[in-house]
């Protein structure tokens, strides 16, 4: 039995992204839910399974539950960081096809930004990684930065140009944080924070929220908007310290990405527009070349001169991503929300032409979960 | 042999050890596998017969950041991986040398030096010069 394509995102939506003054986490989370219940045309009183991960709220699910004053027949609160609403939605494909739940609701919010201007964790450093004072978590991500400098040339400009690409998707997002100019030189020069990695590297602090409802495909048709049908995905957990990675250049996606399109019965250059989880620049580096749309150590080369900004030969982070339009602490769901408005023909001056096929990734703790989903229009079932 | 259920776990064996001004690392009785950090059990076959030894202290800069910092609050300081001879990895500091002559290569030997707290913590210095 496969799950492809026998569930549905029938309704999406963002809530406070940006600066959301004055509301707590959970406030901006309900938020987006009932912009996706709106979107879905579905009543509350429908939910009967609810998906969440805060980073703060370790019991989220029932305060989600509670906020909404349901009484789900499931509660999903797996947390595996920023990747876990990709993860919810194979488990609510799960639910939905065994028939035991009929309406799905994943959602995340964060005000992150207005309450204190930096990241929000509950995240202590490892024990064997806390005498040496690294960055949580940046200094991870700087180490695998820097390795794949050293073992395949990747060059500080070709770093930069992920970040210059995502600014010029954003330019076309009215809804992105930040939307002024940004050049290459402009990355270089900026504030070095962890070596190689300087502050234009990294994603904004933003607050924001976002959600999605997730149905079976036979009644998918029975909403005001056409379903994105969930045609496959796949995990990918290597390590949960930086330390204890195997090796720093290649990441769960490999397997992530090779179950999703497996299930999906797709490859990479099926794919119209690919939405990854770029907490720095170096992730979209690492998981274009795990997921397959170009060689080992060849990511670099791939993303430079603008081969992923508007024009480029493969549209990625059309939003803006977490490094140019919203970054609240966990970013994985916006990547579905994006992929939604693209297979919707939604996504205004960014549409790409006829997008039928996305590729939604979602990366967890310091490349340690990684989680793909494959997401189709109606003409891809 | 530590053993599951006798004693202190791993970490706190490690940490009387270091605080003792000896490093030693884990090998699995089972399949020979080399184990760091310490565990109950090895990740490579399962076995919980996992014993203590010495490694030989040499290694090899794996990857590098310098962690930038204002210097009224200490200034800029070096983070590493290093692969031990042994063949496993550990996070780790490198002294004795400017940060940015420290390279992925750069042969380096353990000593006990100090962590963030002042705790002892396993540093490294690189290969030939004098501790």
């Amino acid at each position: 039995m496969s799950l492809r394509g026998k569930a549905a995102i029938v309704g999406a939506a963002l809530a406070g992204c940006g600066e959301a003054h004055g509301k707590s986490s959970m406030e901006i989370t309900i938020e987006g839910v009932h912009g996706a219940l709106a979107d879905a045309g579905i009543a509350l009183g429908e939910v009967d399974a609810v998906a969440t991960c805060q980073p703060l709220d370790m019991l989220s699910g029932l305060t989600l539950a509670q906020e909404l004053g349901l009484n789900p027949r499931f509660t999903m609160n797996n947390r595996m960081g920023g990747s876990s609403f990709l993860s919810h939605t194979l488990w609510a494909a799960m639910l939905l096809e065994l028939r035991l739940a009929d309406t799905v609701l994943i959602c995340y919010g964060s005000n992150q930004r207005t309450a204190s201007g930096k990241l929000m964790t509950a995240l202590g450093l490892p024990t064997y990684e806390a005498p040496y004072r690294p960055l949580f978590p940046l200094s991870s991500y700087a180490l695998a930065t820097d390795r794949h400098m050293t073992q395949f040339g990747t060059t500080r400009e070709q770093l930069a140009d992920v970040a210059v690409a995502a600014r010029a998707w954003a330019q076309k997002n009215p809804d992105a944080f930040m939307r002024d100019p940004l050049t290459r030189e402009d990355v270089i020069a900026s504030r070095p924070v962890s070596d190689p990695l300087r502050v234009r590297d990294c994603c904004l602090v933003t607050d924001g929220g976002g959600a999605i409802v997730m149905r079976r495909a036979e009644t998918a048709k029975d909403h005001p908007r056409p379903p994105v049908y969930l045609l496959g995905g796949g995990e990918g957990t290597t390590h949960r310290d930086i330390s204890e990675m195997a090796d720093l250049t290649v990441t769960g996606a490999a397997q992530s990405g090779r179950t999703a399109m497996d299930m999906a019965g797709v490859k990479p250059a099926d794919i119209d527009v690919v939405q990854l989880y770029d907490a720095f620049t170096i992730n979209v580096i690492l998981f274009l070349e795990d997921l397959g749309f170009c060689k080992k150590g060849e990511g670099g080369a791939f993303v430079a001169n603008g081969g992923i900004a508007p024009g480029g030969h493969l549209p990625v982070n059309t939003n803006g991503g977490g490094l140019s339009c919203v970054h609240p602490g966990m970013y994985g769901i916006f990547t579905l929300v994006e992929a939604v408005r693209q297979l919707r023909g939604d996504a205004g001056d960014r549409q790409i032409g006829s997008a039928e096929l996305a590729l939604a990734h979602g990366n967890g703790g310091v490349l340690s979960s990684q989680v793909t989903n494959i997401l189709g229009t109606e003409a891809t079932l | 042999m530590a053993g599951i259920g006798q004693g202190p776990g791993p970490d706190a064996v490690f940490a009387a050890k270091l605080a003792e001004g000896v490093f030693e690392i884990q090998k699995c009785g089972g399949c020979g596998t080399h184990v760091f950090h310490p565990r109950v059990i090895c990740p490579a076959c399962g076995s919980a017969d996992l014993g203590w030894f010495a490694p030989t202290g040499r290694g090899t800069v794996y990857a590098r950041t310098v962690v930038r910092r204002k210097l009224e609050r200490g200034g800029d300081y070096n983070v590493v991986l290093v692969d031990l001879e042994e063949g496993v990895r550990m996070m780790s500091r490198i002294d004795g040398i400017a940060h940015d002559q420290i390279v992925a290569g750069l042969k380096v030997t353990a000593s006990i030096g100090e962590g963030a707290e002042g705790d002892p913590a396993v540093v490294f210095r690189p290969e030939g010069e004098a501790n």
